[in-house]
């Protein structure tokens, strides 16, 4: 890791309520090289506000702001929405939780794929075809010719989240947000998801931010791992350091999930009085 | 015919032409706590939908505590078996409160005593009183599955049907779930027969599961043999292997 291609320093989201403005992320900072980062916590902890806030995807009323956000030497919140536009897919791209609401319904899958290709890179028909064709390969899709050419909901989800990581990745992007890339999916799918965009990712030396609740798939494909509570960042630690985790919230986490070879009575329960600062709303 | 709690011989449920579950036949015993695991699609929760009666194109048997089942909605069937949904935000009215929904299975079956029923009720699932009459949007998604169960319970069933209780929660908030069905059933000696695709949940809740794929069930276990890794089926190896288990050789 040499110059982060990420740094966030300060990060804050605001949201105006009938009491008042609340901060659902609190000024947290880290940096990011072309690793693999994890963040994990529950919900409403602001893990995937932080991810959002990166693209400056958060609408209004919401409010973001930082001492210092950047991306690869480019000051993310100086710049304009036109060159927003620009960055979002071509440099950072986001892969979201559900494929059957983010996928375009009225398009055939390959028009989506070569959509994201066409904003930002003029290509030859031919070449496109061919870049399309590639990619959703890459991401083990089998007869990707027939693929192309169907519409969402004749995919299955395993299959539907496939293609949204082929068209996430398909501009070659420096930085992949993955927003809980496979809660909607079977356990038996989630492993060869994750195994894809792990392959690409490390393949092509691109950075990740992978956003999820699940503490074991987070240490099993990350490098780093963020622990985030209300807001906050309450503990960073390496992914294989995670079970010596110290702060009492992410300890409570770990204790918290049943283990395949259970043999305890009772689960531990989070007693949450002793780290809050304010009970969330 | 057995003494078991549930007993279903060759049922096979249809929608429309597609059957969607071939020839399942198991029993699970009086007290018994009983897993179905398998991906989206291979038929596990229509079984749970089948015995409750909200799939009634079906054939074979069902018998709940010894009792057949009909095709047809049955009252006193109601009695003795209730049901628990995934989705606690949509399986609560969003215009009763909290005090109406767990009243109304009363009102239906002419059960007097009601105000002290649902008190204890809640107290049972680990409410406190001052939630009894909210509406399900002003409490967290812990607390609604906690009315759903104490919904469940109203006419003190003897089984209960969970259709992946857990999946829609956070992990912090599953445990206290999974505690609460563990005292329930410890107290109540109930008959749980759950959905779920999380094995380690299994693993702390259930005595025996059974492994389904394409509607067929290939493998039945008991909790031993998951926790120590020996599965024999390919399949349930292979979904063990992807719930980060370490397999052994079986």
């Amino acid at each position: 890791m040499s110059a982060p291609l990420l740094e966030v320093d300060g990060l804050t989201v605001t949201f105006p309520t009938a009491r008042g403005p609340v901060d659902v992320v609190k000024g947290i900072s880290f940096t990011l090289g072309r690793e693999r980062l994890g963040i994990v916590g529950e919900s409403g902890s602001g893990k995937s506000m932080t991810g959002r806030s990166i693209l400056r995807l958060i609408r209004k009323p919401g409010k973001v702001t930082a001492r210092r956000m950047t991306f690869d030497g480019m000051d993310l919140l100086g710049r304009s929405e036109r060159q927003m536009r620009d960055l979002r897919g071509a440099r950072i791209s986001m892969v979201m939780q559900d494929p059957k609401f983010s996928l375009n319904p009225v398009m055939t899958v390959g028009e989506q794929i070569a959509e994201a290709l066409v904003t930002h890179k003029k290509l030859p028909r031919r070449e496109l075809k061919e870049r399309v064709l590639a990619m959703l390969e890459a991401v083990r899709i089998n007869d990707p010719a027939r693929v192309a050419g169907l519409y969402p909901h004749e995919v299955s989800g395993g299959m539907g989240q496939r293609i949204m990581i082929a068209m996430m990745l398909i501009p070659e992007p420096d930085l992949l947000i993955a927003d809980e890339p496979t809660s909607a999916l079977d356990v038996s799918v989630q492993a060869q998801v994750l195994d894809i965009i792990d392959d690409l990712v490390t393949g092509k030396g691109m950075g990740l931010i992978l956003i999820s609740h699940d503490l074991n798939l987070v240490s099993r494909y990350c490098d780093r791992i963020l622990v985030m509570n209300s807001g906050e960042i309450v503990e960073q630690c390496k992914a294989s350091d995670l079970h010596n985790a110290q702060h009492p919230y992410t300890r409570g986490l770990i204790a918290a999930m049943p283990r395949m070879n259970e043999d305890r009575d009772e689960l531990p329960v989070l007693d949450r009085s002793t780290w809050t600062t304010g009970a969330g709303t | 015919m057995t003494d078991a709690a549930i007993h279903l011989e060759n049922l096979t449920i249809s929608y429309g032409d597609t059957a969607v579950v071939h020839d399942v036949t198991f029993d699970v015993a009086e007290g018994e706590s009983f897993a179905l695991v398998g991906e989206s699609g291979s038929g596990k929760s229509t079984i749970l939908k089948a015995i409750s009666g909200l799939a009634p194109d079906w054939t074979g048997s069902i018998a709940v505590e010894g009792k057949p089942r009909g095709h047809s909605p049955d009252r006193t069937f109601a009695e003795t078996c209730q049901m628990v949904f995934q989705d606690p935000y949509g399986s609560l009215h969003p215009r009763k409160t909290i005090d109406t929904c767990l009243a109304e299975p009363l009102a239906i079956h002419g059960i007097g005593g009601r105000d002290g029923r649902v008190k204890d009720m809640l107290a049972a699932v680990g409410l406190d009183q001052r939630f009894r009459f909210r509406f399900p949007h002003q409490l967290s998604g812990g607390q609604r599955q906690r009315v759903a169960i104490a919904r469940a319970l109203m006419l003190e069933p003897r089984v209960l049907l969970l259709d992946e209780p857990t999946s829609a929660l956070d992990v912090s908030v599953q445990a206290e779930i999974l505690n609460l069905l563990k005292k329930l059933r410890r107290e109540q000696g109930l008959t749980y027969l759950m959905v779920t695709h999380n094995l380690p949940v299994v693993s702390f809740l259930c005595d025996r599961l059974a492994v389904m794929r394409y509607g067929r069930v290939v493998e039945i276990a008991g909790v031993d043999a998951l926790k120590s890794g020996q599965l024999s089926d390919p399949y349930s190896r292979e979904l063990y292997a992807a719930s980060g288990g370490i397999l052994h050789p079986a």
